[in-house]
């Protein structure tokens, strides 16, 4: 319980400082919005076509947005020299990565949800239908960029060109989650119901989040001390 | 009985040696004055001691566990160039935080109870971005003397510090001495660090060039040290 609860202090501490600064949140909305609103007019929102694309298009832009969101996650410890001073106490690079996961999880799926509505008008799709699965895969998709982009902001915390490092390191690693999400949010976007063959790629959404999750908390604090 | 052993340590950024062959003790209730120029290898040396970064070779024993056991990292504080706090939190939730995460009992009087030793008590729910320097340096040594460490690791403790938060760290540190506790401190001030010191260990170009008790002439003369161990 003490584990869960000096995480849960980490991540309530970068909630609470995201909802006063808005310096991610308002980024990651912003760009999203704009690139779903852009893609929308190169594209006949009546077309099958649209559809068959609207989930790939849809995880594309959570994971660039989300990129935004991940790259403070480690680097507003930097002011002030907190992340000495959080290394330093009995927080565990374990229970602080965890923080760190689950704040920038919510946030993300904030942005995720800001999205969806809009997303809804501009590629008439009905996701509706299907909704709690959907919602589903967001939490598995959203849980697996997460981890891997925490970690890795962890990584490039102290590298001068992080903003550019961050993503060309963690969007080859996200590739596994993401042919996940957009495999199940194409079919559930496009209202067909989840066939079978769809089943492996739930499979394998859980499977990257459970592998990486183990993975980051076991590495994690070798990244930060060394 | 010692409270820091540090046995041939060694610390290499790429192929350039930072730190080599460092071996002392530091005893219980002891103040140790780490001095040394710029780039000597103080800061490295205390990373390490604080469990921040790792040495290449060489082992740290604090109080007879490793730097970075869980037990160890309750009982030590930190106080480094940065104050470690967070701008987007008001004073009390900056405390509030790391009473938290070092599982302290009532989380709130004992940071009510160090805002106002350290005079903050009236600000308490003032964000710190809106601090005067002072005060963020004040909310800085609450936020360290915040768990009652047994072991304070202070890197240039008096650096850009005002009289008022000089005269409150040095209380709390002669308090802490009185108390049994131990600290090591780094720092160009050496007339202020030779004044609390007991102990002094001079390191130059990496190496340790002296380990000893404070003498009358160190007092006197704090430049003494320099001039017969320091650097030609």
């Amino acid at each position: 319980m003490s584990f869960l609860r000096q995480a849960w202090a980490v991540a309530a501490k970068d909630l609470r400082s995201e909802i006063r600064s808005k310096e991610s949140i308002n980024a990651s909305v912003a760009f999203a919005l704009v690139i779903l609103l852009l893609f929308s007019f190169a594209f006949d929102p009546t077309s099958d076509q649209v559809r068959e694309i609207a989930g790939g298009l849809l995880w594309l832009v959570f994971a660039f947005a989300g990129t935004l969101i991940l790259n403070r996650s480690f680097a507003r410890e930097l002011v002030n020299d907190c992340l000495d001073a959080l290394l330093a106490s009995p927080v565990s690079g374990a229970q602080l990565f965890l923080g760190k996961v689950i704040a920038n999880f919510l946030i993300l799926l904030a942005v995720e949800l800001a999205c969806l509505p809009v997303f809804t008008i501009f590629y008439n799709v009905h996701w509706t239908q299907s909704i709690w699965l959907l919602f589903v895969v967001m939490l598995l998709g959203n849980w697996g960029l997460t981890v891997i982009g925490t970690l890795f902001s962890a990584m490039t915390v102290n590298l001068r060109l992080r903003e550019l490092m961050l993503p060309m390191l963690v969007y080859p690693m996200m590739i596994p989650a993401l042919m996940g999400a957009i495999q199940l949010s194409s079919v559930l976007v496009s209202g067909e119901p989840l066939a079978a063959d769809n089943q492996i790629w739930f499979r394998v959404l859980v499977a990257f989040d459970v592998i990486f999750t183990l993975l980051s908390l076991a590495l994690v604090e070798t990244v930060l001390v060394g | 009985m010692t409270a820091v052993a540090i046995e041939d340590v060694w610390k290499y950024y790429g192929d350039y040696p930072a730190l080599q062959k460092i071996t002392f003790n530091v005893d219980r209730g002891t103040c140790l004055a780490l001095l040394g120029r710029n780039g000597a290898g103080k800061t490295t040396l205390l990373r390490i001691l604080a469990g921040l970064s790792r040495s290449s070779k060489g082992r740290i024993t604090i109080f007879d566990q490793d730097a970075r056991a869980e037990s160890t990292r309750r009982q030590i504080s930190v106080l480094g160039h940065g104050i470690g706090v967070y701008e987007e939190l008001s004073a009390m939730e900056n405390l509030l935080l790391f009473a938290r995460l070092y599982s302290l009992k009532d989380p709130h009087k004992v940071a009510m109870e160090w805002l106002e030793r350290t005079g903050l008590a009236r600000v308490r729910d003032g964000k710190v971005r809106e601090f005067s320097r002072g005060m963020r340096q004040r909310l800085a040594v609450a936020r360290a003397f915040l768990h009652h460490p047994s072991l304070l690791l202070l890197d240039e403790p008096f650096t850009a510090l005002d009289d008022r938060a000089i005269k409150v760290l040095q209380d709390l540190m002669k308090s802490a001495l009185a108390e049994g506790g131990t600290i090591i401190m780094s720092t160009h001030q050496l007339r202020e660090a030779l004044e609390l010191a007991t102990d002094v260990a001079l390191i130059n170009r990496g190496r340790l060039a002296y380990r000893g008790q404070r003498t009358r002439e160190m007092l006197e003369d704090p430049g003494w040290l320099y001039r017969h161990y320091g650097e030609a």
